[in-house]
């Protein structure tokens, strides 16, 4: 193994706290305390820890929005995130944006974004920036699969290539479009291969084993951060929860969702921990209760966060002095 | 002081805040070794250089998205989009992100880009180069709308946009670009955003306008003139944020208002404009808000001038208002 006792710790630490965190923001969808809509990362941890762990804290990042776990696994505090996604006027963006548009600009991430593909050329232009200013910043963009078969894929990419910007494009295969398989709706379904369009390099890794990705992700990144131009990684994973709640998952079967689970990336991840002794039952047992100490206080700080004012409606905009009708208070 | 035209205007105040920024870059099709369809990016990349001057493939939605990420990172992207009629394969970009950092980010960063497009007709270009979009950017919540009619305007405004921490949609008439020529003032001097122009004064109908139809617009004046009728008109220089004041204070004093655009009529700027002014001067209006527009049709080939609005078709709402 390649890695540290205290690297394979955090990672574990990590994954674990973006599971015990989605499956507390999980209950509080379904008692209500959630709106909108909410998209769970359970099954596909190992990407973004894995990922942020090859990244450098000024390397921008911009993900599609299944978000919450590359803002966790970031560092950025999930107090703001769980209350971001209650809406509450201590979250990242002060309730206005949700689960699935989490920015922080500290952190260099620049948002989850809910048009599928539409961030893609906008992660161009930020390594475009990076190498017009002489940083020695890389983007790392996250998107899935079924952002391939969508125009700004292609713009995006392109542009990138003809001007060999420092970008890694992680493209999260966890097999289904929503409810839709990708092979029925993909000429191309090895994303790694439409790569060849662009004539940059590119490797299909398994997305489940967060050593994998962060070697990856390691090598792509400092191949680029070195003139190397965009490289791309398909990432294979999948989703263990529907598309988002609520979803009757009526596009695949139940005995392929539990296979599935067979290799779910924490349980495969502490199991190279133990085989390769880095740490005891009891080390885990730990880290383990720790993620779920941690979840609990995110979801106490959620819970106890005020609500925003209704000033805050029109905060944040061009002309914030409007004529409007909004009352004074809500109560 | 020199005299120009509205798209020398346009180059002028490119090149001198690009002298003074050197965040600022500019990207469209064919702005760099070919200087621009209109010329207005001429020379710029001879003189800034291809890093700074960057001719990028026909694909509007990756140029302006390709802008905003700049803009994220701390550069002030300019981006050309070729005709305001190719802008359409971009407009999730500008309604989708573009528009909405500030708030969805609750003010921890904005997207400073100028998106500027050649818009409006009288170049005889059919429904693909001729249209004029500016209100469904006004009715997207996040971004300055701005069109100017004059060099001086041109070029100060354009600095303006280009200082602003917010993006702007930048719309320059092309029938102008080469038609109307003028005074521009010397380098630095930006004419700021959301303040309109009083064209000319008086004090019997106010015909509130922007773009190619001022013009239009002084020309029925003139006209109206000669039979005794004193036609107050003001160019909104920027159509978003608005200057409210400007025409409001017009209309109290004229009891009577004349909106004048290309656009087509229906849910265009010209109807936002009547909403404003029957719910902040009802009780001074003597007749009702008058709409001469483009009409609710693809833009016309053949038809062009028919479609345009006209000194005729302004003097007729103008008797119309003073017989009402």
């Amino acid at each position: 193994m390649t890695v540290t006792k205290a690297e394979a710790l955090d990672w574990l630490r990590k994954m674990s706290l973006i599971r015990r965190f989605e499956e507390r923001a999980e209950e509080a969808y379904g008692q209500g305390k959630i709106g909108g809509f909410l998209h769970l990362y359970i099954g596909e941890e190992a990407i973004a820890v894995g990922a942020m762990a090859a990244l450098r804290p000024d390397d921008d990042v911009l993900t599609h929005y299944r978000d919450h776990g590359y803002v966790l696994a970031r560092g950025i505090d999930p107090k703001r995130v769980m209350a971001e996604l209650y809406g509450k006027a201590t979250g990242l963006s002060k309730g206005k944006g949700g689960s699935m548009h989490m920015a922080d600009a500290k952190h260099h991430l620049w948002g989850g974004y809910a048009i599928v593909g539409g961030h893609i050329p906008l992660a161009t232009g930020m390594a475009l920036a990076n190498q017009y200013l002489d940083l020695p910043r890389i983007v790392a963009c996250f998107f899935g699969e079924g952002a391939t078969n969508i125009g700004t894929f292609y713009a995006g990419l392109n542009m990138a290539a003809v001007w060999k910007l420092p970008l890694v494009a992680i493209v999260e295969n966890n097999r289904y479009g929503m409810g839709t398989a990708f092979e029925r709706v993909s000429a191309v379904s090895a994303v790694y291969q439409k790569a060849c369009v662009f004539n940059i390099p590119a490797v299909q890794i398994d997305g489940n084993d967060v050593l994998a990705v962060r070697d990856a992700v390691r090598d792509m990144a400092e191949r680029s951060r070195a003139g190397g131009g965009p490289q791309l990684i398909e990432a294979m994973t999948y989703r263990f929860r529907g598309h988002s709640m609520g979803d009757p998952q009526r596009y695949r079967s139940k005995e392929e969702v539990e296979a599935a689970k067979a290799r779910d990336p924490i349980l495969l991840w502490r199991r190279s921990i133990l085989e390769n002794r880095l740490a005891t039952e009891a080390e885990l047992q730990a880290i383990a209760d720790e993620a779920d100490a941690e979840a609990d206080a995110a979801v106490r700080f959620a819970e106890e966060s005020p609500a925003p004012g209704p000033a805050e409606l029109c905060r944040d905009v061009l002309i914030p002095e409007q004529e409007s009708d909004v009352p004074e208070d809500l109560s | 002081m020199a005299t120009m035209t509205l798209v020398q205007a346009i180059h002028d105040a490119l090149g001198e805040e690009m002298e003074r920024d050197p965040r600022i870059v500019l990207l469209g099709e064919d702005i760099g070794k070919n200087g621009g369809v209109f010329r207005a990016t001429e020379g710029l990349w001879e003189r800034f250089g291809a890093e700074r001057v960057i001719d990028t493939p026909l694909a509007e939605a990756g140029i302006v998205g390709m802008a905003i990420g700049m803009a994220l990172d701390g550069l002030r992207p300019v981006a050309e989009i070729q005709f305001a009629d190719f802008i359409y394969p971009a407009f999730d970009q500008i309604v989708s992100e573009l528009a909405k950092f500030r708030y969805r980010s609750a003010g921890q960063f904005t997207a400073p880009v100028v998106i500027r497009a050649p818009s409006g007709g009288g170049i005889k270009g059919g429904h693909y180069h001729s249209q004029s979009p500016e209100a469904y950017f006004i009715h997207t919540a996040g971004l300055n709308v701005v069109m100017p009619s004059t060099p001086a305007d041109a070029k100060g405004l354009l600095a303006s946009a280009m200082r602003d921490p917010d993006p702007v949609i930048f719309l320059e008439p092309k029938a102008l670009y080469r038609t109307a020529k003028g005074e521009v003032p010397d380098a630095g001097s930006a004419v700021p955003l959301g303040k309109a122009r009083i064209v000319r004064k008086g004090s019997d109908v106010t015909v509130v306008t922007y773009g190619a139809t001022v013009r239009v617009a002084e020309e029925a004046a003139a006209q109206a003139e000669g039979e005794g009728t004193a036609v107050e008109v003001i160019d909104l220089r920027t159509l978003w944020p608005m200057d409210i004041e400007a025409v409001i204070g017009s209309v109290e004093k004229t009891g009577r208002a004349v909106v004048l655009h290309e656009a087509p009529r229906t849910c265009g700027f010209g109807a936002e404009l009547a909403a404003l002014i029957q719910e902040k001067a009802f009780l001074h209006l003597k007749a009702p808000v008058a709409r001469v527009t483009g009409f609710d049709t693809p833009f016309p080939y053949a038809l062009e001038k028919l479609y345009l609005p006209d000194a005729r078709r302004t003097r007729n709402a103008i008797a119309a208002a003073l017989s009402f």
